[in-house]
């Protein structure tokens, strides 16, 4: 296999994986600022106990998830020194910012956080839940910010250097705020909320099935109910506007996404099918006449380009994209029907004993994490074959002095270490979860004791 | 935001990507250190209270790094790429090691079996030792000189980095963190463990002061450009003497039990190294040997004078709030270390 084909196959593994792990923490982020604020604000116990059993789950996750994201923070470097070049003056300032404002908060707050319950305060404590929360938050934004920038550039100018050429930034907010830059944001955060709210949602219905914990189970069950529903719900919008953003800004990814060939009006919107590239058609397809048009323009007669207007060298793969697009909308829809569910059972009091929704709701804690992934990798591959959009070829962003069988022994190596790394998490988790919630975690204990005190 | 035509941007990002790599020296040097430490502990009470010492903090000492990289890609992006591709085996070596520690130190004390907590103690010490080794032989090659091209490539192999003095300054590296690890295991620990870490200082400080002497004399003998500044400039001598006075007022602190002052006099020493270090390396990120006009420098690997300022700007804002709230958390966390059940 040659050097940039196994630099892919790395780097999408490593990132992939590394994904696992930081919509979890955002999402329980918010979860954990919900619970413990309802503990200071009713004296709840259950809620105190709540706090700090997904406080034990939250620092698994990220501790994971820093130690992957160190990898994908070399990668550009080690992988990449040609990308790394051209782009490092624009990432260079979103990256700072992400170091010191969200890395540094987070993993400072999260000692208070983890190992402070009996050390500090109410209030600081509460103000540490929230700073944890900010800074994942935070490191979302800076990455998504420098991503976006690469889907939809703007706030540069090309130069060339006697290293090759480079983007520099003429305009800094101009770079922030790219034309996908928010939505592309709210949509990673919207996804992130419902992979942490399912998650609580899931163990909860496990505990209930299996008869234990139980009003830690319908306590945090509520929570995580109400978040995922809300998030699942604007993910709907979000997930509209973001088409919208990849229509006018990426036609040939939106093209992919739809399998799209011929530039026309009254374009359809393909529900499912399988895409003949050789063909360039859409077999098996089942789809709504207009709606693709409407949805981008609001008006059924409305042109939608082709992929036809794209030379084939600068096509993306179009089946993978399609497919990978359409499984996370599929997913997207069939969470908005589970929290609905849920949430409407819940809300009836009927939901501790339906048993066959409970375990609906066990499993639905992968939906988000597929549906993440998917959508990653479909804007991903949808953006190739360049790196950074309409400016530099993937296959131009290597590093010259790396070759294939380095690529080799270091994915070879991340394999293991990562097959080891998840073994390992899964193993732990599963303990976190069989161990349950703490009986003596509904007394605080040390200063959180005293009520109103700081 | 814009700034006076007379600041040297440049020059400020050398000296601040220098403070992010001196901080996490300074920081995660001692868990990395209490890491190899590991090694010499007899019980697994000791173990776990040396774990639990670092506990609250080696995941905000390893952000120090993750910054470090940051500014670096940041200001330098030349200096980056070519290092990070050139390096290639060995950072994917590090990243091995520092993830290794990392799943180390968060699992061991979840299972009580002992093969269970052995693995994870081999791999923590392995890893934390790996770490050491490799961050000094990558400044050993920075300070001796790497081959580059035209372009700015890296052009040796990866055994070409191994080459002695390289390995010189990985193993006195190690030694420097296994001291600085030490102290802190002191500052930290009470009864039995302190007494054995007491004994460990003496003999970290006369292997570190060992290997630190070597590691002077062969930088005079065969590396003369790291001493060429303090050649021409005799008053930056005192920095060098800082460095020694330093080093040798830790055992006289610890005689005295003033464990907090040798902690402080340890950070000093780092300090005072990096110092030297970057005073010797400036304006050079990366010196090329031995096509000496291909060095690789904070000018001509710098990012666009735009960037530079906007990032001086996030740094002046954010960098005082990053200190306070260290400082804070050291001090929520000041005082010895118990275990209790959220303990690892």
């Amino acid at each position: 296999m040659d050097v940039l084909l196994l630099s892919r196959i790395q780097f999408a593994f490593t990132v992939a994986f590394h994904y696992l792990y930081p919509p979890l923490s955002i999402g329980l982020g918010v979860c954990l600022v919900i619970m413990e604020g309802l503990w200071l604000k009713t004296g709840n116990p259950v809620y105190h106990q709540m706090a700090r059993f997904w406080t034990r789950v939250f620092a698994l996750t990220f501790a994971i998830g820093v130690a992957t994201g160190i990898v994908m923070e070399f990668e550009f470097g080690t992988n990449w020194a040609t990308y790394s070049r051209f782009v490092g003056d624009v990432f260079g300032s979103a990256l700072a910012a992400e170091g010191i404002f969200a890395f540094f908060l987070e993993s400072g707050f999260l000692a208070i956080l983890l190992f402070g319950w009996d050390k500090v305060g109410r209030k600081l404590h509460y103000f540490a839940t929230w700073m944890v929360c900010l800074g994942a938050h935070f490191s979302a934004i800076w990455i998504v910010v420098a991503n976006s920038w690469m889907q939809t550039p703007a706030g540069y100018q090309l130069e060339t250097t006697a290293y090759g050429p480079r983007a520099v930034i003429t305009d800094f907010w101009a770079m922030v705020f790219n034309p996908s830059s928010m939505d592309r944001l709210f949509h990673v955060l919207c996804g992130a909320w419902q992979a942490g709210a399912f998650l609580v949602v899931s163990v909860s219905a496990y505990y209930l099935l299996r008869r234990r914990h139980t009003a830690f189970a319908q306590a945090s069950m509520k929570v995580g109910l109400g978040v995922a529903l809300v998030a699942s719900l604007l993910q709907l919008v979000s997930g509209h506007s973001s088409a919208g953003v990849v229509a006018r800004h990426q036609p040939a990814k939106l093209a992919a996404f739809e399998g799209l060939y011929e530039t026309r009006t009254n374009a359809p919107l393909v529900l499912a099918g399988w895409v003949d590239e050789a063909n360039e058609e859409v077999r098996f397809n089942l789809e709504i006449p207009g709606l693709l048009s409407w949805l981008v323009h609001g008006d059924v007669a409305a042109p939608v380009k082709g992929l036809r207007e794209f030379a084939p060298e600068d096509r993306p793969p179009v089946n993978l994209t399609f497919q990978l697009y359409h499984l996370m909308v599929g997913i997207g829809f069939g969470l908005i029907a589970v929290a609905g569910l849920g949430s409407y059972a819940c809300w009836r009091g009927r939901l501790f004993d339906r048993r066959g929704l409970l375990w609906v709701l066990v499993f639905a804690v992968l939906g988000p994490q597929v549906a993440n992934q998917a959508g990653w990798f479909a804007t991903e591959i949808g953006r190739q074959p360049w790196i950074v959009y309409g400016l530099l070829r993937t296959s131009d962003g290597l590093s010259a002095t790396v070759t294939a069988e380095m690529v080799l022994t270091s994915l070879i190596l991340f394999t293991v270490l990562y097959a080891l790394l998840f073994a390992v998490f899964v193993y732990l988790l599963n303990d976190k979860i069989q161990h349950g919630p703490d009986a003596a975690d509904l007394e605080p204990r040390g200063k959180l004791a005293i009520p109103g005190r700081s | 935001m814009s700034y006076p035509a007379w600041l040297d941007l440049n020059a400020v990002w050398f000296v601040l990507v220098g403070v992010l790599f001196t901080g996490y020296a300074l920081l995660d040097g001692f868990d990395l250190g209490v890491g190899a430490l590991h090694l010499f502990t007899r019980t697994d009470e000791h173990r776990r209270l040396m774990l639990n010492a670092i506990g609250p903090v080696w995941d905000g000492n390893e952000v120090w790094l993750v910054t470090g990289g940051g500014a670096l890609f940041a200001a330098f992006p030349v200096v980056y790429a070519t290092v990070f591709s050139g390096f290639y085996l060995a950072f994917v070596l590090l990243l091995v090691a520092l993830i290794f520690r990392a799943v180390a130190i968060e699992f061991r004390s979840k299972q009580p079996m002992r093969w269970w907590r052995q693995m994870w103690d081999v791999g923590f010490a392995g890893g934390s030792l790996l770490s050491s080794f490799l961050i000094g032989v990558t400044m050993g090659n920075i300070a001796w000189g790497v081959p580059i091209d035209e372009r700015g490539e890296f052009a040796g192999s990866f055994l070409g980095l191994l080459h002695p003095y390289a390995l010189l300054l990985g193993v006195t590296t190690v030694a420097l963190f296994l001291m600085h690890g030490a102290i802190y295991v002191v500052l930290k620990t009470e009864g039995d463990l302190q007494r054995i870490a007491r004994a460990w200082i003496n003999r970290t400080i006369i292997f570190f002061i060992i290997c630190y002497a070597v590691t002077t004399m062969a930088t005079l003998l065969y590396v003369p450009h790291m001493a060429e500044r303090v050649r021409t400039h005799p008053w930056l001598f005192s920095v060098a003497l800082v460095n020694m006075l330093a080093i040798a007022n830790i055992p006289r602190e610890i005689h005295h039990g003033r464990d907090f002052r040798a902690f402080l006099s340890s950070c000093v020493a780092m300090i005072a190294l990096m110092t030297l270090f970057g005073l010797e390396m400036f304006p050079n990120l990366v010196l090329s040997r031995p096509e000496v006009a291909n060095s690789l420098t904070a000018y001509n690997a710098a990012s666009s004078p735009k960037t530079l300022g906007i990032m001086l700007t996030i740094a002046l804002i954010g960098v005082p709030i990053v200190l306070a709230y260290t400082a804070s958390i050291y001090w929520i966390f000041r005082g010895k270390v118990k275990l209790d059940k959220m303990s690892y």
